[in-house]
C-alpha cells in the first residue's frame, strides 16, 4: 500500500467541490496543522463517504473520506504528524479513527500508531477493529498482540479477510489459540467460522508437510 | 408508522428498548446531552459521554435498525457546577462531527446568573456551527421559564426556525409557536405531557413546527410514548398522513437544518455482525426479525432503501399481523 495508489483510487470519486476542499485544505494543513480540528471531521460531508471501488484489494473495503482523511495526514509536515495524528484518533469519532487506523500504513509514524493500534483492539466496535488489523499491525505489533487481535477479531465477528498477512504470519500458538476458540464454540452448541475453519486447515496441513519432511530426511 | 424521536436518552437505555423501538417503527433518534442523574465530577465525565455519543452508541443503535444522531451541550442543571465551567470549551471539538445535529439540551433549571450565560454562550456556537439548538424548558417556574428562554432566544440572533423549545404544555405551546420556533413535547407515562392530552393539542395548534418525543431515559419514562401519541391521533380521526407529518416529517425537517441527517436505512454490513457477546447476544439477525412496523406505509427512508440481505432485517414494507 502506498500514497499514490490512495490518491489515484480517491482522484476518480471526488466532486470538483470535493476536489478543490480537500487541495485547499491540505496545504492549509502542511503550515496550520489546527485546521485539522475541523476538517478531519468535515472531510465525510465535504468529500462523501461511498465506496472507494478501488482496483486493487490492498484498499478492499475503504470509503473515499477514508481516503480524503489519509491525504490530510500526508499533508501534516514530519514535525506534526506523530502528535496530530495522535490526537485525530483520541478526539475522533468512529470514521475518524478508523480513518487514522487504515492512514498508518502510509504515514511517517513509526512505531508511534501501536498504542492506537491497541486501542482500537480493546474497543468493542467491529468497524475499528477490522481496521486495526491491517498491514500496520501486520508490521509493527508485538507478535502475541497481534495473535489476540487476530483472535479479538473471531470473537467479535469480524471476517479474517480484514487481517492483514493472516496466513503468513499465523504460526503453531495462533492455531492452538483458535482451536480452543473452536472446541469452545462447539461444546457451546455454536458453529464455528468458516474463516477459522480455514486457518486451521492451513496450518494442520503445514504441520503435516513439516513432520513428513522431517520423516522423509 | 415510522417514527423519528427527536429527543430520547438511549444511553440510559437497554437493548431490548432499540428492539421494541424498532418494531414500533422507530427508524432514527436524535439523543441530546443531559445530566446522570447525579453531579458529574469533572471534565473527564463529559469527554466520555460525548464520545459515547458520537461513538458507542451510535453503532449500538445501528446494530438494531435505527439511525442515532445526538445533541451536544453543557446542560441547564450542571451549568451551576464550577467543577463543570470548562464544558462549554470543549464543544466545538463535538460540533464538529457528523452525527451532532443540534445544540443541546440548553436552556434554565434554577434560572441562574450561570445558567444565563451557558445558555448565552452555547446560543452563538450553534450560530457559528450552523446548527439548529434544543432548549429545555424547566420544570418548575415552566411559564416564566419559556417565556425567559424566548427572550434570550431572540436576543442572540437565531433565526427562530431553528430553535426547538421542548416540554411545552398547555400553558406555554403558543408563546413558543408565535415565537417562530419549534414546539417540542415529551411524553411521559406521568409527568410533563400524556398522549391524550397531547392529541388536544395538536387539535387547537394544528400540525405545523410541532415535534412529538418520548424523552425517554432513566427515569420512569416509555420509549414507545412516540408510537402510542400516533395511536392516539389515528383513534380521534387524524389520517395516517397526519400521523407521519407529525411522527416523521416534522423531526426531519427540522433537524435536517443541519444538514447532517442519515436516513437511509441502516445496510447490514457484513463485516459488523457481532457475535460474541458484546451486544446482539445469540444468533445474528433474531432481534430485528418478522416485524412488521404496524402499517402498509412505513417506508422508512427518505431515499430509496437498499434491499435488506436475506434474514437481516426485517421487511419494512410487509404489513403488520
Amino acid at each position: 500500500m502506498d500514497a499514490d495508489t490512495i490518491r489515484g483510487a480517491l482522484a476518480g470519486r471526488l466532486s470538483a467541490e470535493g476536489a478543490h476542499w480537500l487541495d485547499e485544505t491540505c496545504r492549509e494543513v502542511a503550515d496550520e496543522p489546527a485546521v485539522l480540528a475541523a476538517a478531519f471531521p468535515a472531510a465525510g460531508r465535504r468529500c462523501g463517504r461511498g465506496p472507494l471501488d478501488a482496483a486493487g484489494p490492498e484498499l478492499a473495503g475503504w470509503t473515499v473520506d477514508d481516503a480524503a482523511r489519509t491525504m490530510l495526514l500526508l499533508a501534516l509536515t514530519w514535525l506534526d504528524v506523530v502528535g496530530e495524528t495522535t490526537r485525530m484518533y483520541y478526539g475522533g469519532d468512529p470514521a475518524e479513527k478508523r480513518a487514522v487506523l487504515r492512514a498508518l500504513p502510509v504515514l511517517d509514524v513509526g512505531e508511534h500508531g501501536v498504542p492506537l493500534v491497541l486501542d482500537a483492539l480493546r474497543s468493542n466496535d467491529t468497524r475499528l477493529v477490522a481496521a486495526a488489523m491491517g498491514p500496520y499491525a501486520a508490521d509493527r505489533l508485538d507478535l502475541e498482540s497481534w495473535r489476540r487481535g487476530v483472535l479479538k477479531c473471531v470473537y467479535c465477528g469480524v471476517p479474517l479477510a480484514n487481517v492483514a498477512d493472516l496466513h503468513a504470519k499465523a504460526d503453531d500458538r495462533l492455531g492452538r489459540m483458535l482451536a480452543d476458540f473452536a472446541a469452545e464454540r462447539r461444546a457451546a452448541g455454536r458453529s464455528v467460522p468458516a474463516d477459522v475453519r480455514l486457518v486451521l486447515d492451513r496450518l494442520d496441513q503445514e504441520t503435516r508437510c513439516a513432520s513428513s519432511t522431517r520423516i522423509s530426511t | 408508522m415510522r417514527i423519528f424521536d427527536p429527543h430520547i436518552h438511549m444511553s440510559s437505555r437497554t437493548t431490548r428498548d432499540y428492539q421494541e423501538m424498532y418494531e414500533a417503527g422507530v427508524r432514527a433518534v436524535v439523543e441530546p446531552a443531559f445530566w446522570l442523574g447525579q453531579p458529574r465530577s469533572g471534565l473527564g465525565s463529559f469527554v466520555d459521554y460525548f464520545d459515547s455519543l458520537v461513538g458507542w452508541e451510535p453503532f449500538r443503535a445501528a446494530r438494531f435498525g435505527v439511525r442515532h444522531h445526538c445533541a451536544v451541550a453543557l446542560n441547564p442543571k450542571e451549568a451551576n457546577d464550577p467543577r463543570c465551567a470548562g464544558v462549554v470549551d470543549l464543544l466545538p471539538r463535538y460540533l464538529a462531527k457528523d452525527t451532532v445535529v443540534a445544540v443541546g439540551e440548553v436552556g434554565y433549571d434554577f434560572m441562574t446568573k450561570e445558567e444565563d450565560d451557558a445558555f448565552a454562550r452555547q446560543l452563538e456556537l450553534a450560530i457559528e456551527f450552523d446548527l439548529p439548538v434544543l432548549v429545555h424548558t424547566p420544570h418548575r417556574d415552566k411559564a416564566a421559564g419559556t417565556r425567559r428562554s424566548l427572550h434570550v432566544v431572540r436576543e442572540s440572533g437565531i433565526a427562530p426556525e431553528r430553535v426547538i423549545v421542548d416540554h411545552l404544555n398547555e400553558l406555554t405551546v403558543r408563546m413558543v409557536l408565535e415565537a417562530g420556533c419549534w414546539a417540542g413535547f415529551s411524553i411521559y407515562p406521568d409527568t410533563k405531557m400524556d398522549e391524550t392530552r397531547m392529541v388536544r393539542i395538536l387539535q387547537e395548534y394544528g400540525l405545523v413546527r410541532v415535534l412529538v418525543n418520548s424523552a425517554a431515559d432513566w427515569g420512569d419514562s416509555d420509549p414507545l410514548k412516540t408510537r402510542r401519541t400516533g395511536e392516539a391521533m389515528l383513534a380521534a380521526g387524524f389520517s395516517a398522513d397526519d400521523v407521519d407529518q407529525v411522527l416523521w416529517r416534522n423531526p426531519v425537517a427540522c433537524y435536517g437544518q443541519s444538514g447532517r441527517l442519515e436516513l437511509e436505512e441502516v445496510p447490514a454490513a457484513p463485516d459488523a455482525t457481532f457475535a460474541g457477546d458484546s451486544v446482539l447476544r445469540g444468533p445474528r439477525g433474531v432481534s430485528r426479525r418478522g416485524s412488521g412496523t404496524g402499517t402498509a406505509r412505513s417506508s422508512t427512508s427518505c431515499r430509496p432503501a437498499r434491499r435488506p440481505a436475506a434474514g437481516r432485517r426485517a421487511p419494512v414494507t410487509r404489513t403488520a399481523r
